[in-house]
This record gives structure tokens, sequence and C-alpha cells, in this order.
């Protein structure tokens, strides 16, 4: 390009059109410096907002139990306890599924389907959070109270770790619903990025392999999977990173509870709906709102690694 | 290859191979069977619940939808409120956060396609983009709470829009840098060798190419931003009275979805459905054409 640029040269400089270039580079590169700051701005705000929680609890904030706005106490760990366990159960439960589209509209589906079912499933990417947890909490909610729970409970009666699991009166609501209401969530994210991934797999490799005899799934587990796999996990990352700071569905489903319980079933909270439920009663400049700040700090930190785990592992295969 | 060829004595051995292969392969096919059923169940699974979806929707909106849902304001609870209120407060919205953040996002897009090939800030640039795509809008709520709301007493319509055009900014990056990495260098080079400066090459060549490209982009920021509901909550907070001052607080439909569903009046959370089926359906409106759009570039 600055070759390029150097090219007129011969003729009488125009100092005008310099000037043009040095503005919309200029202006190109402050944005560009202002998308570091904001999110330099964004971190920095949560983690003073935050200051008087870790000041006054100190590092025992982050695995304290205790939420007890009566007595000033304050601590994350029931959240983050609720955050890491409904979003990793949401991946255990998208995964397969995820997979299985994926699997599907690359490989299975005849061509004049491919792109009908793909843009369905993207649409349930950009259905409103909201609305997911509308859709959790008047459909599936009933469901998992009538059918799915009392089942399992007795499923389980007896088993020694399981029954823990699945226990307690089924309300419908609790840490297993927001779980799976955050994997339907998270679906078409983890399928649409592994549909990507594995439509950059050559064909040639995969022709060899059907050329030696290999079956549809042969060529998936021995050719596209191994080629893939670095991708496979960035994109359930991904998902992850989608799970961890989901606000409005997790409020509607999950029962809001400050307290840890060994059973599925029974209510909790996040890191994302204890702040959305207990901000409009945290008055500015109290310590609730000092510890819900230091909650979305929390919160930051974790999906920041996992994003850019994520990213690291993605970016190689989508961006040539 | 003569050593390969069996002799008579192992003729025996050979067609037990056969044999055992034969049962190989149909256990080979009947495990890619199975996967390949297992596949086509997951894929219904998906169809069926985006249907649920939609079918919820339509079938606890529609009975609610009336002309009142557009003429009236939210009101207490058996006075025949409506929406107009949280309608116009999310055009509002929408609209501003997308003008704010457009621009911007455009620019860093520029940026990172045309100036910052491969240098260290553009790097750093994009890697914060991609991770300000993903990260929990309720986190962008707080931090404009603890920027604007806070210092400046208030919750205000204007913190909303601000909230909002965070979010627009990295989707806007992402497209728009991709958009302009897909024009050829010649075009470029072309355009260049004619004398014009850069930033003419840029406006008047390269954005007319991706125009499409940009404008899906833009398009997928406005479906995104129009459901967003955590970011508001902690800013322009929803308003029950009718209100277009941007230094007020504003309602927004997301907002006053999530303040009636979980209210205890029929009539309320019948609106909150109402309100859910318009923004459901207008966001898949926007995010199937701007699909429609990309499709007739490529």
């Amino acid at each position: 390009m600055q070759q390029a640029v150097a090219l007129p040269a011969t003729g009488p400089a125009k100092p005008k059109t310099h000037l043009g270039d040095t503005i919309f580079e200029f202006l190109a590169r402050a944005s560009g410096v202002l998308v570091l700051l904001l999110l330099g701005s964004l971190i920095l705000s949560l983690f003073i907002g935050g200051l008087p929680a870790f000041r006054a609890f100190g590092a025992g904030f982050l695995f304290s139990a205790k939420w007890d706005p009566v007595h000033q106490i304050f601590g994350a760990g029931v959240s983050v306890y609720g955050t890491l366990l409904t979003s990793i159960l949401a991946l255990l439960l998208a995964t397969p599924v995820a997979f299985g589209i994926a699997f599907f509209l690359t490989e299975l589906a005849p061509s004049w389907l491919r792109r009908p079912i793909g843009t369905a499933v993207e649409l349930l990417a950009a259905v409103p959070s909201i609305i997911y947890g509308m859709w959790g909490f008047f459909v599936i909610v009933p469901i998992m109270s009538q059918y799915v729970e009392p089942p399992l409970i007795d499923l389980f009666d007896g088993i020694p770790v399981l029954q823990d699991m699945f226990s307690g009166p089924p309300f419908g609501t609790g840490i297993f619903t927001a779980a799976l209401i955050l994997a339907v969530m998270v679906i078409p994210f983890i399928a649409a990025t592994m549909r990507d991934v594995f439509e950059t797999v050559p064909p040639v490799f995969k022709e060899s392999a059907y050329g030696v005899g290999c079956t549809t799934w042969e060529v998936m587990r021995s050719i596209v999977l191994p080629h893939t796999r670095v991708s496979v996990v960035g994109g359930i990352m991904l998902g992850l990173g989608r799970a961890l700071g989901e606000t409005m569905a997790v409020t509607f489903v999950i029962g809001n509870a400050n307290r840890i319980s060994p059973s599925l079933f029974a209510s909790g909270n996040t890191i994302a709906s204890l702040v959305a439920l207990e901000f409009p009663e945290s008055p500015t400049g109290s310590l609730k709102l000092a510890s819900l700040l230091a909650l979305g700090f929390i919160l930051f930190v974790i999906s920041f690694i996992v994003l850019a785990i994520s990213r690291t592992l993605l970016r190689p295969k989508l961006k040539a | 290859m003569s050593a390969t060829t069996s002799p008579a004595g192992s003729i025996p051995g050979a067609t037990k191979d056969m044999r055992v292969a034969r049962a190989l392969g149909s256990r080979r096919h009947r495990i890619n069977t199975l996967i390949k059923v297992a596949c086509i169940a997951a894929t219904a699974l998906g169809l069926l619940l985006l249907a649920s979806i939609l079918f919820t929707l339509l079938w606890r909106g529609v009975a609610g939808l009336s002309l009142s849902v557009f003429t009236n304001s939210t009101k207490s609870p058996g006075s025949n409120g409506g929406l107009l209120n949280a309608i116009v407060g999310s055009l509002i919205q929408t609209a501003l956060g997308t003008v704010i953040g457009t621009p911007i996002g455009l620019m860093v897009g520029t940026y990172l396609a045309e100036y910052g090939r491969g240098s260290l800030l553009a790097n750093a640039v994009r890697f914060v983009s991609d991770v300000l795509l993903s990260a929990p809008s309720i986190l962008i709520g707080l931090f404009i709470y603890q920027l604007l709301v806070e210092p400046f007493g208030g919750f205000s319509g204007i913190a909303g829009c601000l909230a909002l055009a965070v979010i627009v900014i990295p989707i806007v990056v992402r497209t728009t840098e991709d958009m302009l990495g897909l024009i050829p260098s010649t075009l470029r080079e072309a355009v260049i060798g004619l004398g014009a400066p850069k930033w003419k090459m840029i406006v008047l060549i390269c954005y007319r190419a991706a125009k499409e490209g940009i404008a899906t982009g833009i398009l997928l920021a406005v479906a995104r931003i129009a459901g967003e509901t955590a970011p508001l909550l902690f800013t322009s907070l929803g308003n029950l009275n009718w209100s277009v001052s941007l230094g007020q607080p504003m309602a927004s439909l997301p907002v006053t979805i999530y303040q009636y569903a979980g209210s205890a009046f029929d009539d309320w959370v019948q609106l909150a459905w109402v309100g859910a089926l318009l923004i459901t359906f207008g966001v898949l409106a926007i995010n199937i054409s701007a699909r429609v759009l990309l499709r007739r570039t490529k």
C-alpha cells in the first residue's frame, strides 16, 4: 500500500489528500484505541465499584456462602457455585446435541436442506434471552415438575450419591431447569461454530477416507474430528462463555435461593441472576451494591478467561 | 506380491476372515446408522425447540393483540393498559444505540482491515473486540451504571442507548472487518494507481463494494440489542409512564416484559406475552432480512 501511495509523487504533491488521509487514519486508529479503553474501563469500573466489598470481606468473599443483607454480610460462594454448575451442566447437555446438528448439517443432510435448517438453528440463537426465560417459566417448568422430576427422583431413590443429587420437592424450577434452558440457548452457538470448522476440512481428506471404504461416522471420527478438535473445543468454550453470563433466562427459572444444596432440583442462583434481582434493592453507596459490583468483577474475570481461551483456539482455523 | 497369494492350506482361514470381515462390516454400518439416526434426532430436537417457542408465543400472544396495545401506555392492572411507551422507548433506544455504535464499529473494522494488518495494536484491538462480542451484557449494564448513572444522578434513556451502543460496536467491527477482507486487493491497487488518496479508496470503493455485508452486520446488531434486557435494567431502568425524554428513565419492551411476566395480574402477564410476541417476531424478521441481504452478495 505504501508503495502505491508513493507512486503519484511524480506530479506535484497534494497536501490536501495527505490531510484527508491523516485525519481518516487517525479516526480509525482512535476508534481502535477507544475499544481498548472501553474494555479497560469496564474492568476498572467493576473493580473500583467492588473495592469496598473486597476490603470488607477480603479473599474470603469469593468462597463465603453467606448473603445476609440484614447483617451486611455478603459472599460470592453460592452464586459462583451456581454459575459454574449450571454452565457446565448446560454444556454437558448441549454439546452432544450441537455436535449432532453440526454433523447432520455438514455430512448427512441433502444440500437443499442444509440452508433452511442451518438458518433455523441460527434463528434459535437470535431469540432474545428474556423470551427463553418466559418460555422456560411457563412451558418447561410445568413439564419438569409434572413429568420429569418426579420419575427421576423415584428412579434414583436409594442409590447413594444420585439420590441426593435428584431429591427434594419437584417445583420445576432450580439448578437443573436453569441448566436445561441454558443448554437450549447455547446449542445454536456451538452447532454453528462446529459446522463452520467442519467445513474447513479439505474435501480431499474426506474423499480419500470414503475411497478406502469408511462409513460417514468413521470419516467424522477419524478424519474430521482429529483435524478440527482444537476448534471444536474452542466452540464449546464459546458456548461456556455465553452460558456463564446469561441473565434473564436464568433469573426466571433458577428459583433464586442463596444456598448450596446437593440436589440439582433445588433452587439456587448465579452471579448474573443475583445481580439482576438484588440490584433494585441496593442503594447507591451501600456495601450491598459494592458486593454486587464485586460479583460482576468476578463474573468478568471468569468469562474473560473462558472467552480468551475460546478465541485462541478458534481464530487460527476460522480466520485464514 | 507372490508371498501374499495364499497357499492352498490357508483357504479355510481366508473364508473365516471373510466371515469376520462381514460381521465387522455390518457392525460398522450398524454403528453408522445408529449415529446417523441420533444426529437426525438432535436436529429434529433443535427444530422442535424453535417451533415450540414460536408456537407458545403465537398461542399466548395473539390472544392479547388488540389496537389498545399500540395506542395506550402501560397502566395499573385492570385499566386496559397498552405497551405504547415501551414500544416507543425500545425504538428510540435501539435506534440511538445503533446510530452511536455503528460509526465507531465501522471505523474500528476499517482500521483492522485497512491500516493495522499484522500490527500489535490491531491484534490487541481484534482480541478485545472479540471478547466484548461475547461478554455478558449484564456487565455492560453495570459498567454504564458506574460510568453514567451514578455520577450523574439517575437512570436515563441516554444511558440505556450508550449501553446498547457498546454492544453494537463489536458486532459491526466483526462484520466490517470480514467484509472488507473479502475485497480483492487488485481493486484497491487499481484505485490507488489512479492517484486517489487512501481514504477515498476506502470510503468510495471499499465501503461501496462491501455495503451489503456491512449492512448485514448493522442489522444483526439491531436484532441483538432490540431484545437486550439485562443492560437496560441498570441504565434506562424502565418507566411506567409515557416519556420520551432521554434524561429520564425510559421504558422498553424487554424490561416491561420482565416486570409484567412475573406479576400476579392476569392482564399484565397477557401484555407481557404480547410484548414477547412483538419483540421476537421483530427480531427474527430483521435477522432473516439480514441473511437475505448477505445471500444476495454471495
